[in-house]
């Protein structure tokens, strides 16, 4: 873990002396403010609750985070960076933990500046606070589990481009498990184990349950072991293509 | 015993495996002891780099070892680091940081603290002569000063062990200057190792008390710049500008003389007391001619201009070493 303390410091604040950070933030929150009121009809339902707001981030998600997560190591691998900080005393996990909880964190950041529509429906009327808190867990787990893919993906490529693409592609695999075209792509030929174990895998059914108010241990445990999973994936990933 | 910061026991790094496999460093040995200056120099592609990458860490050899500090780079790697201070080629940097930012950054990393952490930054940075850019971002400084950056980055934790990636390619002349000013100013300070890759020859006999000379993977030459330009065939050859009578056959002449191998036109210009001819005498290995050749054309009474000793030419070994190895 050795270097992972200023690695995610020096990323963190990376994000605030460029205007990625204010553009992101600003996205951001005009499209969760256009999907939960225009799209989503909040007022029209005439309820104080936020589940129209939390259903749009798995799609929202799936365009930003891999937007976020495409740079993290396409990046290093393009500007040389990735050789600077590989010879400086950190070990590699403390490199890929740093930068990618670094990148949590400011997602974490972006969503906590939704706070206002909390206070907004409490204001209106008298929604169900644990819930919500729920669904801002779920929330914040989802977008982990969509930056831990991305970063591995940007590992594996000097192209931001191809990392974007691929990442929102996978993303959208595991948004999806369990639903219409992937189990359709394995019915008939995969066995009912696979597709159940499959099924599982979807991101759309945890955050869910989540959102709803039930924070299930598996549900945890599943996004825990995913970025864990995929972390370590990226880690073995830097060491491809170094040769050129 | 082990007096050696750096060691490498017949390294060897093999990019892809079968049949398209490059064999990019070829069972590479040497040693680079405290106070050496090490000119590490090779044509491109030669396996400088993949060297280098090997000893700093970041490229994990095929087989053979290197040792740092006696820290097997492979079996201690963040141990290696810790003394190892490195200007990757290009001296690449984070582009939105600051000098400042970024110097701290590294400082945090190597793990400098609180005093020792300010009085790091500022040597290193009057050292690499920063102080007008701290605030700016790295993205906007010239060549010049993004090189040095990257070698404040690398001397902040005074390493006992510096290596360089090519430190002044592509710079300008003055910048050359002050970067190679800089590197002897790090060497004066003894009980360090410095090893610094290049293929500007002028550069090793500036700076370097030792050279290598790498080609296809091998280590094909090592010894001091002179004894390498030594190895030159212009090694103790003779310059001379003279004019002639007008029908005299001055190669002719100069290279019936014994110990003379051979005489090479220098080129001939017209000036107003006559033709002058610049041409160089080359010895026979080991000969010594010059006093021969300048009595010779004394008692011929030909006017001479310039007589000059040549102490031989590194860039000539360095062709005949290298090209000789590509042809096999």
């Amino acid at each position: 873990m050795r270097g992972w303390l200023p690695i995610f410091k020096r990323e963190l604040s990376g994000y605030f002396v460029t205007p990625v950070a204010y553009v992101f933030i600003v996205i951001f929150l005009a499209l969760t403010g256009v999907f939960t009121f225009e799209i989503g009809s909040f007022y029209e339902q005439g309820q104080a609750e936020l589940r129209t707001f939390f259903g749009f981030h798995p799609w929202l998600y799936l365009c930003l985070i891999p937007a976020v997560a495409m740079r993290l190591w396409a990046e290093e691998r393009k500007g040389g960076t990735l050789e600077l900080l590989m010879t400086l005393p950190v070990t590699r996990a403390g490199a890929v933990l740093g930068k990618y909880l670094a990148a949590w964190a400011f997602c974490g950041v972006a969503l906590l500046l939704t706070i206002p529509m909390w206070i907004t429906v409490n204001w209106l009327g008298d929604p169900d606070n644990g819930a919500i808190a729920a669904a801002y867990v779920g929330s914040f787990l989802l977008a982990g589990g969509f930056l831990a893919i991305g970063s591995a993906v940007s590992a594996g490529t000097r192209s931001q481009v191809i990392a974007f693409i691929v990442s929102v592609v996978l993303c959208f695999g595991f948004l999806l498990a369990g639903y219409g075209p992937v189990i359709n792509f394995f019915t008939g030929w995969a066995p009912q184990s696979i597709l159940e174990a499959l099924a599982s895998f979807s991101f759309l059914t945890r955050f869910d349950s989540i959102a709803k108010g039930v924070i299930d241990l598996r549900d945890l445990i599943f996004f825990g072991s995913l970025i864990a999973a995929c972390l370590t994936i990226n880690a073995a990933l830097l060491d491809t293509g170094k040769g050129e | 015993m082990s007096e050696a910061l750096i060691r490498l026991e017949k390294l060897t790094k093999r990019f892809g495996s079968g049949a398209g496999s490059i064999l990019a460093v070829d069972g590479v040995t040497f040693q680079v002891s405290p106070g050496e200056v090490l000119g590490f120099l090779g044509p491109n592609g030669a396996g400088k780099s993949t060297t280098m990458k090997m000893v700093t860490g970041y490229l994990a050899p095929t087989s053979g070892k290197a040792v740092v500090c006696g820290h097997d780079v492979v079996e201690d790697p963040i141990a290696v680091k810790e003394k190892v201070g490195y200007l990757p080629e290009g001296a690449p940097a984070y582009p939105d940081m600051t000098p400042e930012s970024f110097l701290r950054f590294v400082a945090d990393v190597r793990r400098l603290k609180g005093e020792a952490r300010r009085a790091a930054i500022d040597k290193a940075v009057a050292r690499a002569q920063l102080q007008g850019v701290m605030r700016q971002p790295i993205d906007t400084l010239s060549k010049g000063f993004k090189r040095r950056v990257g070698l404040a980055q690398a001397i902040l934790h005074e390493p006992p062990v510096l290596i360089m990636d090519e430190p002044t390619d592509g710079l300008d002349p003055n910048q050359k200057h002050e970067v190679r000013k800089l590197i002897r100013e790090m060497a004066r300070e003894g009980g360090r190792a410095i090893v610094l890759s290049t293929h500007i020859l002028e550069e090793v006999e500036a700076v370097c008390t030792r050279a290598i000379v790498i080609a296809r993977g091998k280590v094909v030459a090592d010894g001091t710049p002179a004894e390498l330009a030594g190895r030159s065939r212009y090694h103790n050859a003779v310059t001379i500008t003279l004019i002639p009578p007008a029908g005299v056959m001055v190669f002719d002449e100069l290279s019936r003389l014994p110990g003379v191998a051979g005489v090479e036109d220098g080129g001939a210009m017209q000036s107003a007391d006559g033709v002058k001819v610049t041409c160089t005498v080359l010895p026979h290995k080991g000969r010594e001619i010059a006093g021969q050749v300048g009595q010779f054309v004394r008692t011929k009474n030909w006017r001479m201009d310039l007589l000059r000793v040549e102490g031989g030419r590194l860039d000539d070994v360095f062709r005949d070493l290298t090209a000789n190895k590509s042809k096999g």
